[in-house]
């Protein structure tokens, strides 16, 4: 059962930082770390509750993506470790191999629903661009990472999309440089560049989701009786399931 | 005053979306949702790995093509001696060949590129493969020696001659004036059905090798790489890289991409894949502008899936 529990009232600052004096910020360091806390405070990035909208299926499919992607981190330095050709001679090694594949499967299904389902929340509203901008692009570079993974195979697979690849980026001009049918340079991008990419970008992105905090429902109202709780925090309502608080 | 901002915009604003929740709150452990979503996924990963396994087709080699297909082989090796073949009359990064670039108007990113990884098929498909054999055929001196005009005469009819021959089979090649052609290009085939040829290519004459540029370019000049991937329902007309050898899920978020190949005009241009590969990235580029488009932007607020979404909320008013 969900429990609703009544919003924080203490608006005092937490910390000691917070109540200095702005002169005791006078190096860089100190100023970041100023910054940094009014930005991100640490009950916004570890918080314990979170608004009583926040309650439907979509929200699940973030942590989706996240927890997939942990799993294709796990799975691909086992398979790096162990050299790019060890899960063609090893039962076990091409079991690895089947769970970075569906790893990212299940990672690119879960991100495409949470892409899906914020564009129908509107979740840019509110200030919330950057969190759209680096999400889309999360989902940008992700698919390249996918791409040159399918270039380190080293089976028919891999030399057919290097073969067939290549046109697109020659055409482009990216192919001078990013050679896919160059087995070397592909596992630097794959193993090395683009998870550092992705992980800075989803990371970014997780960050950016705490400071600006989940979007409050289209065409919420000051009125809604859920907001007069706040105001009236004796009056009973009822919570998710349906059942009085 | 202060302008009033779109209920849909990104802008902060005064509305409720760009303030601190100040309504009823529920216990949220993210820790808890993350170890729970971790687990999880490993053991639907795992079930799908153990029940569905994935795909590991063999890569073909120069030697598999020369044995299985040597008439194809020979045809190929003949078009890159005579510098016919699609690497040949590719264009940056492979060479110059000129008009070979894809454009948009003026736009000729190929060409802007360069030539970085510069390939003359002749010398570096053939000639250079062959002198790394212990016995060289005397039909590289021949060659070497010959002129332009006369190289590509030779190739030009023994190309012809291979074309009307049973199987391509260079054994019922009719009688004609190819001068070192046919010595070198059996060579090519005996070096490549006993094997060196592939570690030739791909190494150079070196220990290491990391790069396949040139295998892969040969062995895509001929029929048989084609063909194969034709067999195994990945080529460009068949949503090519989307799908993955067997009855795997492939790449299916490069359905889009994939699908511009598919239908007219596109598949048809002869700038296909600049033509496409820019309307993908406008497209993302699109999505992730989305918040500022005023019309695109207000959708969501159009089509009511957001009703669904928040239907305990909207229950609760």
């Amino acid at each position: 059962m969900t429990s609703i529990v009544s919003p924080p009232t203490n608006e005092a600052p937490d910390s000691d930082e917070e109540t200095a004096s702005e002169g005791e910020f006078y190096t860089w360091t100190g100023k970041a770390r100023r910054w940094m806390l009014k930005t991100l405070p640490p009950q916004k990035l570890l918080p314990q509750t979170q608004p009583s909208y926040v309650a439907s299926w979509i929200y699940v499919f973030g942590m989706g993506a996240i927890a997939s992607l942990a799993v294709i981190i796990v799975s691909g330095i086992i398979l790096s470790l162990n050299g790019p050709s060890w899960w063609h001679i090893s039962s076990l090694g091409h079991f690895v191999n089947s769970t970075h594949l569906w790893s990212v499967e299940f990672f690119f299904l879960f991100m495409v629903v949470h892409l899906w389902g914020k564009f129908w929340m509107a979740s840019w509203r509110g200030g919330r661009l950057l969190t759209w901008i680096t999400g889309v692009v999360s989902f940008a570079v992700s698919i390249a990472a996918a791409f040159t993974g399918y270039l380190l195979q080293t089976n028919f697979e891999s030399e057919w999309v290097s073969f067939e690849a290549k046109d697109a980026l020659n055409a482009a001009g990216i192919g001078a440089w990013f050679n896919v049918a160059n087995v070397g340079q592909m596992f630097m991008w794959h193993i090395t560049l683009l998870p550092i990419a992705v992980a800075a970008i989803v990371a970014l992105h997780v960050l950016l989701v705490r400071v600006h905090g989940v979007v409050s429902p289209i065409d919420a109202a000051k009125t809604d009786t859920q907001l007069r709780d706040a105001t009236f925090p004796d009056h009973h309502d009822t919570d998710l399931t349906g059942k009085t608080i | 005053m202060s302008k009033k901002i779109s209920p849909m915009s990104w802008r902060k604003g005064n509305g409720i979306a760009g303030r601190s929740w100040k309504g009823t709150n529920r216990e949220y452990d993210l820790f808890k949702e993350l170890t729970v979503g971790v687990v999880v996924v490993s053991l639907l990963v795992v079930a799908a790995s153990a029940i569905f396994s994935s795909p590991d087709d063999h890569s073909v080699t120069l030697k598999s093509w020369a044995t299985s297909q040597p008439g194809d082989f020979v045809v190929t090796a003949n078009a890159e001696l005579g510098g016919t073949s699609d690497t040949a009359g590719y264009g940056p990064p492979y060479n110059s060949t000129s008009g070979s670039t894809q454009t948009i108007g003026a736009l000729d990113l190929q060409s802007l590129a360069g030539v970085k990884i510069p390939i003359d098929t002749s010398k570096d498909f053939v000639i250079d493969p062959l002198k790394t054999l212990p016995n060289p055929p005397a039909a590289i001196a021949t060659w070497t020696a010959a002129s332009s005009d006369e190289q590509a005469a030779w190739t030009l009819a023994y190309g012809k001659a291979l074309d009307k021959a049973k199987n391509n089979n260079p054994s019922n090649v009719a009688t004609g004036n190819y001068g070192p052609v046919p010595a070198l290009t059996n060579s090519l085939l005996t070096m490549a059905k006993q094997g060196s040829l592939d570690s030739v290519l791909q190494s150079g004459g070196s220990f290491y090798n990391f790069n396949y540029t040139r295998s892969v370019l040969f062995l895509g000049d001929g029929a048989y790489l084609n063909n194969l991937a034709s067999t195994l329902h990945l080529g460009g007309d068949q949503w090519g890289m989307m799908n993955e050898t067997g009855n795997y899920p492939g790449q299916s978020w490069l359905w889009l991409f994939s699908a511009f190949y598919q239908v007219e005009p596109f598949k048809s241009l002869p700038n296909a894949d600049l033509v496409v590969l820019m309307i993908v990235v406008a497209l993302t580029v699109l999505l992730m502008l989305v918040p500022l488009i005023p019309g695109l932007r207000s959708l969501p607020k159009i089509i009511p899936i957001h009703r669904l979404i928040w239907r305990n909320y909207y229950k609760r008013r």
